[in-house]
């Protein structure tokens, strides 16, 4: 997780991500945040996110994300 | 919807540009974010320049500009032009149609029809399609359709999400009959219900355009007014991805086609990124399927894919024809797509709008 937090905070510096959730719902992460996010994360764990995948409710908490992440193909 | 079309073609497509060339490194500090968060995004996104036209320039003085180069250049015949079909969301005014402007304004004969259609990045294809059934009547041989927009007069300079992507621009694309009963397949759909993910809440009768309607307002970190264009980015990717894939798949299996019968996939291009993932989905190589039209000229909403034709094929397609599919899909939400023969055009390419001011 330390490593999401990371990439997360290197996105929006202003945000607690560890201590926080709901992210999208929030508007602690844009749209364009999302994108952002989804690109790092696909270069970091060399994986390919699925367009369909790249929906709110896989990007309001951590857990989401990693869960994303693995179903994408990366091993955490 | 699917549709089907025999011994109709498309014999030549002109795209115009304005002069004016804005970079969006330029841009960066008229947004409310970090440079380096702006610059991350650049090459995500494609943001790089972007044509705009002038604050006096309106569609009908690139759809006259374009249509006088070609008189002059001897590759229309004002006489034989039948309909003139104009598809835009940025009309010079309400009251009358931009269509009748141009023909008035160009000297065209009476005895022609005037149609505006108020469709955006799918209007490339609903334009095709309106001129293919045209041509089922007698009446019509030749079909001017004129793909316009300048759209970035209505976006805030303030608006990351959608001001660094816009472009302004025309297009003009000549359909008549052909002697080759070659078929066109078609697919439209439809879903006003969603309609809310692109649009410009005031201006039009249901929200007049006043002084409350102009004062910017903070969305998120990006600041516009109801009288500018708003756009639910989340929504429109999802809808692009879901949508656009089984919409080029069902058009295949109706055309009896499979992906390598097809040269090009000449799509509309809202923004690198979603580009990318839907070149993934549908599993073709980014050579078949150019991404180039947003980072070097902007999104010009319904004249992207004939930008994206003249930029990418220009001369290959004067020369020789290629299988081609061409998707759009936007504002409404519309979204189709067509698979069709073309090539052997008469003209295939894009000029630079001069602002004489006349």
């Amino acid at each position: 997780m330390e490593k999401l937090v990371e990439i997360l905070q290197e996105i929006r510096p202003e945000v607690d991500f560890a201590a926080a959730n709901n992210f999208v719902e929030n508007e602690m992460l844009s749209s364009l945040d999302v994108i952002a996010l989804v690109s790092a994360l696909e270069e970091e764990y060399k994986i390919s996110i699925d367009g369909v995948d790249i929906v709110p409710e896989n990007f309001n908490d951590l857990a989401a994300i990693k869960q994303l992440v693995v179903k994408s193909g990366a091993i955490l | 919807m699917k549709l089907k079309f025999l011994g109709k073609r498309i014999s030549g497509i002109l795209a115009i540009l304005p002069e004016r060339e804005l970079h969006f490194d330029d841009e960066i500090g008229n947004f409310n974010f970090s440079s380096s968060n702006s610059l991350k995004l650049k090459k995500i996104m494609g943001y790089g320049r972007h044509r705009l036209a002038d604050d006096d320039t309106c569609i009908s003085d690139l759809c006259i500009f374009g249509l006088k180069y070609l008189f002059d250049a001897h590759l229309l015949d004002k006489a034989e032009i039948d309909a003139l079909v104009v598809v835009t969301q940025t009309p010079d005014y309400l009251i009358p149609p931009t269509s009748n402007i141009i023909q008035g304004k160009l000297g065209l004969k009476h005895d022609l029809l005037c149609l505006d259609i108020n469709q955006g990045c799918a209007g490339y294809l609903v334009g095709l399609i309106e001129a293919f059934l045209l041509l089922g009547n007698e009446a019509f041989n030749k079909i001017v359709l004129l793909n316009a927009d300048v759209l970035s007069r209505k976006v805030s300079k303030q608006d990351r999400n959608s001001y660094p992507l816009i472009g302004d621009a025309a297009s003009i694309t000549i359909i008549e009959r052909d002697s080759v009963e070659r078929g066109i397949f078609a697919n439209l759909q439809t879903d006003g219900s969603r309609g809310e993910a692109l649009s410009i809440p005031a201006g039009g009768m249901r929200m007049p355009a006043s002084d409350s309607t102009a004062v910017l307002e903070l969305d998120g970190d990006n600041l516009r007014s109801k009288n500018h264009l708003k756009m639910d980015g989340g929504a429109v990717f999802n809808f692009m991805q879901t949508e656009v894939p089984p919409m080029i798949e069902d058009l295949l299996n109706y055309a009896k086609a499979g992906k390598d019968d097809v040269d090009y996939f000449l799509f509309h291009q809202p923004n690198k990124f979603m580009l990318q993932k839907l070149t993934n989905k549908i599993g073709v190589s980014p050579e078949k399927l150019p991404s180039n039209i947003v980072e070097n000229f902007g999104n010009a909403s319904s004249v992207t894919i004939p930008l994206n034709i003249t930029f990418n094929l220009g001369q290959k397609l004067k020369d020789q024809s290629y299988a081609v599919c061409l998707a759009g899909f936007g504002s409404g939400l519309t979204w189709s797509s067509m698979f069709l023969r073309m090539g052997e055009l008469d003209f295939c390419k894009i000029v630079e709008f001069v602002n004489k001011g006349d």
